[in-house]
């Protein structure tokens, strides 16, 4: 049972409760509201970064099988050199998308000048490397996707959260305390008035 | 302020395939090594990818940055294949956000 609110039995405090309880209650179901759209939401994002990391993970998987398997073929200083200066050069366009007035990520691929998608000399290593490099490079788009998606579900989750814990203390805890403080006082006036009618009563019977 | 960059933590066999496409990479052995990484990356690169493996030991470290839009910390798995951290980490969302897991126990059924 919520803990008693300890208040004045007056006018005007009793006033002042009624006002917050319409307050509360108009708070409590606007806030329950966000919850259900923000889940809405969530669920759909939910989906997409589930289907996103598993075709990542499998794709992944198997390029770097594809490298390592490179690598076990020719010269271990020769992948290193191959690699070492990379052709291509990543940059992201970062902005800040809102969702349910939760500041989520967008994160866009910048084109960039692609200049040498592989780059070292063909002669030096196998085919293999060049193939897993390939793969990876196509993969980067679908990365970058679920890096994005995958932050704003976590995001989510954490604001869904917090939102909970608002509605339930309102409704569990401010809105119960306010009703129960609302009564106490109306019971008390009431109360007071009855005590005196009743002496207003003896006094005029005292008089006669 | 966050550029651009993508950052990729992990070990040697790994970063040099990320090092070909342009992404930018650090090697790590060990979780501590890894720790020292990610706050230092954090600070500038949008995302981080880490592999599972060392993901799963900074655990408590990666969850300080999940509030912010920027970094994004992601768990990709290494070349010894999936440890299954990350699904497990999208299971925790939605158990986080909707109390059950809604989306995983269907396809066991």
């Amino acid at each position: 049972m919520a803990e008693k609110l300890k208040v004045n039995p007056t006018r005007m405090e009793l006033k002042r409760l009624k006002e917050r309880l319409k307050t509360a209650a108009r708070g409590h179901k606007l806030l329950k509201d966000k919850s259900d759209e923000m889940i809405r939401q969530f669920v759909g994002y939910a989906r997409e970064n589930k289907k996103l990391r598993e075709e990542v993970e499998g794709d992944l998987a198997n390029a770097l099988t594809v490298f390592l398997l490179a690598k076990s073929v020719s010269d271990e200083a020769a992948i290193q050199e191959a690699v070492a200066m990379p052709g291509t050069k990543v940059s992201l366009d970062l902005t800040t998308k809102n969702v349910m007035s939760v500041q989520v990520p967008g994160i866009e691929i910048k084109e960039g000048d692609v200049s040498e998608k592989y780059p070292y000399s063909f002669a030096s290593v196998t085919s293999e490397l060049d193939s897993s490099i390939a793969t990876i490079s196509e993969l980067l788009v679908k990365l970058v996707k679920l890096a994005e998606v995958e932050k704003t579900c976590n995001m989510l989750a954490v604001e869904i959260e917090k939102n909970r814990r608002r509605v339930n203390a309102l409704e569990y805890v401010m809105i119960p305390q306010t009703e129960e403080a609302i009564k106490d006082i109306s019971m008390k006036l009431d109360e007071n008035e009855r005590s005196n009618t009743v002496r207003l009563m003896k006094v005029k019977t005292i008089i006669q | 302020m966050h550029s651009g960059k993508i950052a990729v933590i992990g070990d040697k066999d790994l970063i040099l395939a990320f090092k070909a496409v342009g992404m930018e990479v650090f090697s790590a052995d060990t979780a501590e090594e890894a720790e020292k990484l990610v706050r230092k990356l954090a600070k500038d690169y949008a995302i981080i990818f880490i592999t599972e493996d060392l993901a799963e030991q900074i655990d408590a470290v990666l969850a300080k940055y999940k509030a912010k839009a920027y970094p994004a910390i992601i768990p990709i798995p290494s070349s010894k294949g999936s440890t299954g951290y990350g699904a497990q980490g999208i299971k925790r969302d939605v158990e986080r956000a909707i109390g059950t897991d809604i989306l995983f126990n269907k396809e066991e059924k």
